[in-house]
């Protein structure tokens, strides 16, 4: 896709940044796969969210279920990406491209998910509950309109957790074919042209950065009985 | 499967697999030298903490890859690069946990612990890091997982390690290599999370296990 510009690449050492190669190339090149990240991060994501919010509520629920999963989900989270993405290819029988990348990345954020949705709810008191229960509401009706709302700032905590992680895998997921911004670097390695890499790993940390933020504000304005400073982990 | 031994028993698989480790060991130890005397010195003041903790949180949030390839212009190729590089990825998690959890001691105790005329060099020994130790050993755990699944990609900026493998099966079409390479790195990411996981339970103090049997926290 980029073969084009090989006669761009600079000849022995030059200045690092070739301003004028990012002024003509940044619409046609960069810009998409920026686009193609945000986009495979945030499809993950949203698949993650359906998987683990579910799978979550029923763990609260029924406590024996809880251990496996963390097992489960454990492990997919402890195996380095680049490990995953090879036994996805190789072992299970991808073929390259987006599909392999997705399933890690949503394999990769469950984990967090999970762990946070059952905190969450396990975060809610159970004075509230009986309150709730008082008023007459059905255990749905407890679960939408009480439970789920409060634990909302923990299960957003995680979100942000799994999306920063994502970002960050997404571009080693270049390197089988997934896009994004990973193609940049690999480009800029393969024909040694700094610009190119330095533009793919400025603009994937700004990316990943964003996201934080985007979740910490989100996490704030979810919360506003509990804003106070030093939140972490 | 016979060749996929094969390359597990080639001399420069042995040695990469060691290089593969001494970057773990090393980035990680480099990073807690850094972390834990820093969260020592800021964990008193709620500014310095509330910094050092939003440096940590945005380090955490750079992307490994993009970390080592900063490193590229810098420092050029090869493993003292990609060591530095993988040292500053393990600061942050560290640190972190360092600051919240030499924070999160309760002021009763600190209060008790002067009360019996301990120095502040004697509370921050005896008293604080023990409490905070479970919590510094979760980010310690972080850290060493992480650096595990970076050294993999050390392999870009020409740092070695088992990503060699994954990349060279991956340019000759290889399963067996690449395989070999992203197994063992699994194998290693496992006992290292699991490796952690038992020190962090031997590293918690007594009275602290009891304390958390009996559903009370620290805070």
């Amino acid at each position: 896709m980029l073969a084009f510009l090989q006669d761009f690449a600079p000849e022995g050492e030059q200045s690092f940044i070739d301003w004028e190669w990012l002024g003509d190339n940044f619409t046609e090149d960069v810009v998409p796969a920026f686009l193609q990240h945000i986009f495979l991060c945030f499809v993950s994501l949203a698949i993650a969210i359906v998987i683990a919010v579910p799978l979550g509520i029923l763990a609260a629920r029924y406590r024996w279920l809880y251990p496996p999963l963390t097992i489960v989900t454990g492990f997919f989270y402890t195996i380095p990406s680049f490990s995953m993405f090879t036994i996805l290819l190789f072992i299970v029988g991808f073929s390259v491209g987006v599909t392999p990348a997705i399933i890690s990345l949503v394999l990769y954020s469950l984990l967090v998910l999970i762990r946070n949705v059952v905190t969450g709810l396990d975060s809610v008191p159970p004075e509230t509950k009986d309150a709730a229960r008082g008023m007459g509401l059905t255990d749905r009706q407890i679960l939408w309109r009480v439970e789920l709302p409060l634990a909302l700032p923990v299960i957003v905590a995680g979100m942000r957790i799994a999306i920063v992680t994502v970002i960050g895998i997404a571009v080693i997921g270049s390197y089988i074919g997934a896009g994004g911004l990973g193609d940049l670097i690999f480009d800029g390695i393969t024909r040694d042209f700094p610009t190119l890499y330095v533009t793919g790993a400025v603009l994937a940390t700004i990316l990943a950065v964003g996201a934080d933020l985007l979740f910490v504000g989100m996490e704030r304005l979810l919360s506003p009985w509990s804003r106070r400073a030093g939140g972490a982990t | 499967m016979s060749e996929f031994m094969g390359v597990l028993q080639r001399p420069d698989f042995i040695e990469n697999l060691i290089i593969h480790i001494e970057y773990v060991v090393l980035a990680t130890l480099f990073g807690i030298l850094i972390a834990i005397p820093v969260a020592v010195l800021v964990h008193r003041s709620d500014t310095a903490s509330t910094v050092a903790i939003n440096i940590g949180n945005v380090g955490r949030a750079v992307p490994s890859l993009a970390v080592l390839v900063l490193m590229f212009p810098l420092f050029g190729l090869g493993f003292d690069s990609a060591l530095f590089a993988l040292t500053l990825l393990a600061v942050p998690p560290i640190l972190i946990n360092a600051v919240v959890g030499l924070r999160q001691v309760s002021a009763q105790i600190l209060d008790s612990a002067k009360g019996m005329g301990l120095s502040g060099r004697q509370v921050l020994t005896g008293i604080q890091l023990p409490i905070a130790a479970p919590i510094i050993f979760a980010g310690i755990r972080t850290s060493a997982v992480l650096v595990v699944a970076s050294v993999t990609l050390a392999t870009f900026i020409g740092g070695g390690g088992l990503g060699d493998y994954i990349v060279e099966g991956y340019q000759r079409n290889s399963s067996a290599i690449a395989l070999a390479g992203a197994i063992t790195v699994g194998i290693l990411a496992i006992i290292t999370e699991l490796g952690f996981a038992t020190l962090e339970r031997t590293f918690t103090p007594k009275g602290l296990r009891i304390a958390q049997k009996r559903g009370r926290a620290t805070k």
